[in-house]
């Protein structure tokens, strides 16, 4: 691209998965001059780097690869004149949606959006988040950079791999240094329960004969120069691991996959309301953050275990900050909701009563049957609820009708078997 | 002895670099203590050299420095350290003047919780006063909560220190160092010493495979300073390891305190420390205990926990769930815990050993020392004419304002390019890094601070990798950590 212009409808930071099809919910909604700036040489975020298939079952109701669902997403941005500067970063965005991008190409430059899609997804926890104690030296790394030197780079993290973390990256990465004829010793989680998805553990562990050790952590990490070996120990209910019982792990690396954090150092910048369970900001149910005009959509809200999701998540934010442009946005929210019993995090934090929402909620812990309870208004049973997985819920007018309130509490709580059948 | 013309890339002026069969000094060990000597030295008509067995200079135990330079007023009254320390503290704001590093006088406050500690700050301020430290203050808890008030409320009153202040260690190496260099120092890195012989009337320096005959050696090889004197012989000195870990915090705390946050010290440590480093970033430690290991830089559960534990008795507000990345360094410790600064029986070798904290703070002062100790030794310092005009402070995109960063990047488009983008470091600057000797993955973060934010390297490390690539034309495979054996990527083994 040659330059930027001065204005712009909507100016999406990040062009992954969820700034494209916030870009597709723009255009829908008649904004038609939109940047998108990503800081890769190309669009397509972390799906670039996940080569493996799984992507798109709901979305486009196909399976596809990492970078086919990306390319979808481009396709259907081909054609519209949008500006996608790469290679960009996005130093700020101030409250009067003037954004300053930095580019090799075109240096610094201003901007003015009429409205902004946050769309910078999330990035990995690192050791130093958890503090394994041991030495450190290189062969420590976190699976996500392992992807990138593997599947973009066409480089191996090493010989032997420890795998920390049983995240969705921490599997997939697991299988794919298999299938590199690197040696996976094992995945340990420090939780009783896996992080991933199910279809993850059959696939990428089971299916390669990789141990999973549950209620286990990684206690020490041995080398100077290189990672040498890894002391695993289990861990008591408190989490707390037991010293008397530990095994050492010959290993040149271990990969940690112990989660994302979204990427908000921009929205904090701005002052944007986070929230502390999520770390994303809070938003209404046209996912708009606490400054006017300015949206979020995807992992920087909050964490996704599916892409297909990012992208609903994304157009609606997308759509809406398409309709602040142009000059018809929607009414405001009315009712707040609020986390109950079992319940981590919501999103979005506030609906209204008047159109159709789909509210996503994160469980504290697993249930095998459970009531789904939305205020007093509405109930749904619900099988299987993990941390792992994400319960969406559709909250349609006709639930609202005759409530009258300003806030409602979602709970999800243990059913028993012969009282509700 | 002749001289030869060294051409500085950067200035094109050229160093004088005096260049005879027999050189004049070799500095054994390339911690701040050796770049600090070898800097002094490099103002002389001399040909020093200077060895160190790691890839790049002060990443043995000064790269986990607190980074503090300290008033002096907590140094044991009655030793070397003591008597440096003070010195010290004034000779690095000049330093940092000359050479550019980064350096912030945001002093220290030393607190006390009882009675007892309340008494022992006032002694502590009368050891100051004697000692010439500048500026000390009580403070009682009024004062404490106005100026920090996230302090703990059960402090009963404080000893301002307001000549402390806090540098980056690494950065000091960098910045004493390469102005050395240009001004003709033979820079040794990767080169460990393997001996050293008494020949005739000189010494003879083995490393890496080269002879070096020298007219005087320092043995400034800290931790394994030992290990270096006995190679002449000498078995009296003996050096042993204390550990320090320390804990790095997400920025997010920048602020939280503005002084380095001092307990009451105990007769043997000066404890944990609340320190906000010169990048605006909170770091918590150290510890100290001694180890038989001298390559165990392993931090630990019971380390962390005390760390955080003793941090939030002071500042209440930090917490485990804020910490970014932790390190381990180990302090160099001679048998009565001072600095051993020295001739010894050996004619031309020197001793500049066991030099634990406040090391860094004295380094500039042991520097000055060093040169004392050389011209009584019979060697000719003969100051040079000109010196090279040290090289400016490598730019900081994230220090710039928006418009002063328009017009760099306007000049060179690199410094639009950001690689990092938690610390917000541009492909200029690591080109700038590199330019100026950074051949490893840390040595780039250490000079650039690329990686060392809260994503540790998650976004740049393959970015920064590249470059570091490029620059040496090399595959990925080839760019290492921290020096040989510490490679991050390996080569596919394709099957045909």
């Amino acid at each position: 691209m040659t330059g930027l212009s001065v204005r712009y409808d909507v100016v999406i930071v990040g062009g992954g998965p969820a700034g494209m099809s916030a870009a597709i919910g723009a255009l829908e909604a008649g904004a038609d001059r939109l940047l998108i700036v990503d800081r890769e040489i190309e669009v397509g975020g972390i799906l670039n780097q996940c080569i493996h298939n799984g992507f798109g079952l709901h979305h486009f109701g196909e399976e596809l690869t990492g970078p086919e669902y990306a390319s979808r997403l481009l396709e259907e941005l081909v054609g519209h004149e949008i500006d996608i500067a790469t290679d960009s970063y996005v130093l700020d965005v101030d409250a009067l949606r003037t954004v300053t991008i930095a580019s090799p190409s075109t240096g610094i430059t201003r901007v003015q959006a009429g409205a902004v899609v946050l769309a910078m997804g999330a990035r990995e926890r690192t050791r130093g988040a958890i503090r394994i104690p041991g030495t450190r030296p290189a062969g420590v790394m976190t699976a996500g950079l392992a992807q990138k030197f593997v599947n973009q780079l066409g480089y191996l993290p090493g010989r032997r791999a420890v795998i920390l973390g049983s995240g969705d990256i921490g599997l997939i990465m697991a299988r794919r240094l298999a299938l590199e004829d690197i040696e996976v010793p094992g995945v340990f989680e420090l939780m009783p329960h896996a992080n991933g998805l199910t279809r993850n553990i059959v696939q990428c562990l089971h299916d390669f004969d990789i141990p999973l050790h549950l209620s286990t952590t990684v206690v020490g990490i041995e080398g100077r120069d290189r990672v040498e070996a890894v002391t695993v120990a289990p861990v008591d209910d408190q989490l707390q691991p037991d010293l008397s019982r530990t095994e050492r792990i010959e290993c040149d690396t271990l990969l940690v996959s112990i989660g994302l954090i979204p990427e908000n150092e921009l929205s904090a910048k701005l002052g944007l309301r986070l929230d502390p369970t999520t770390g994303g900001p809070i938003v209404s149910s046209t996912m708009e953050t606490s400054r006017d005009g300015v949206f979020a959509a995807g992992n920087v809200v909050h964490i996704h275990d599916l892409v297909d999701f990012v992208s609903e998540e994304a157009l609606l934010a997308g759509r809406c900050a398409g309709e602040f442009a142009t000059g018809s946005a929607r009414p405001a929210d009315n009712i707040h909701l609020v986390p109950g019993a079992n319940v981590a995090s919501i999103v979005p934090h506030t609906i209204s009563s008047d159109r159709e929402h789909t509210v996503y909620l994160r469980v504290r812990r697993s249930m095998e049957r459970s009531w789904l309870r939305l205020g007093d208004v509405y109930e749904k049973r619900l099988r299987y609820v993990v941390p792992a997985e994400m319960v969406s819920l559709k909250v349609r007018p006709r639930f609202l009708e005759h409530f009258h309130g300003d806030s409602l509490r979602i709970d999800i709580e243990p059913r028993d078997e012969q009282g509700d059948e | 002895m002749g001289t030869a013309k060294v051409t500085c890339a950067r200035c094109a002026v050229g160093g004088e670099r005096y260049v005879g069969t027999v050189k004049d000094v070799a500095i054994v060990g390339g911690g701040v203590v050796g770049c600090a000597i070898a800097r002094e030295l490099s103002r002389y008509r001399l040909d020093v050299c200077l060895f160190e067995r790691e890839v790049e200079v002060g990443f043995g135990t000064s790269k986990a420095n607190s980074g503090i330079i300290h008033a002096g007023h907590h140094t044991t009254p009655g030793t070397l350290k003591a008597d440096l320390v003070w010195r010290g503290n004034r000779l690095w704001r000049d330093l940092s003047d000359d050479l550019g590093f980064g350096f912030l006088q945001n002093g220290d406050l030393t607190v006390a919780f009882n009675e007892e500690e309340l008494q022992t700050i006032e002694e502590i301020e009368e050891i100051g006063v004697q000692r010439g430290v500048t500026g000390l203050e009580l403070w009682g808890p009024d004062r404490i909560h106005r100026k920090e008030p996230n302090v703990s409320r059960d402090a009963l009153g404080a000893l301002l220190g307001p000549t402390a202040a806090v540098v980056n260690p690494y950065e000091a190496c960098f910045a004493l160092i390469d102005d050395a260099v240009d001004n003709g120092l033979d820079l040794r890195v990767g080169a460990g010493v393997d001996d050293i012989e008494v020949e005739g009337d000189h010494l003879v320096v083995f490393a890496e495979g080269d002879r070096t005959p020298v007219r005087a050696v320092i043995n400034a090889a800290g931790l394994f300073a030992d290990r270096v004197s006995r190679m002449v012989g000498l078995d009296d000195l003996v050096i042993g390891a204390r550990r320090g870990e320390e804990y790095l915090l997400d920025r997010r705390l920048a602020g939280i305190v503005e002084h380095t946050i001092f307990p009451c010290p105990t007769p043997t440590s000066k404890g944990v420390l609340v320190i906000p480093t010169f990048d605006g970033t909170i770091m918590v430690g150290p510890t100290a205990d001694p180890v038989d290991d001298k390559e165990d830089l392993s931090t630990t559960t019971e380390g962390g926990d005390q760390v955080f534990e003793r941090a939030r008795r002071l500042v209440p507000g930090i917490s485990e769930r804020d910490c970014i990345a932790e390190f381990a360094g180990l302090r160099a410790i001679a048998p009565d815990d001072d600095f051993v600064i020295g001739p010894t029986s050996v004619p031309g070798f020197f001793n500049v050993a066991g030099i634990q904290s406040p090391g860094l703070t004295a380094a500039p002062a042991i520097a000055e020392l060093v040169v004392g100790l050389l011209t009584t030794s019979g060697l000719d310092l003969d100051p040079k004419p000109e010196l090279v005009t040290p090289a400016p402070r490598p730019v900081r995109v994230s220090e710039l304002t928006v418009p002063e960063l328009e017009m760099l990047a306007f000049r060179d488009c690199r410094y639009a390019h950001v690689v990092c983008r938690c610390e917000l470091v541009t492909e200029g600057e690591i080109a700038d890094a590199i330019d100026r000797g950074a051949r490893s993955l840390d040595g780039l973060k250490f000079r650039t601070r690329a990686g060392m934010g809260r994503c540790q390297g998650g976004f740049c490390t393959s970015r920064c990798m590249q470059l570091l690539a490029d620059a040496q034309d090399v595959p990925l495979s080839d760019v290492t950590k921290r020096g040989p054996g510490s490679w991050i990527v390996r080569e596919r083994e394709e099957v045909v």
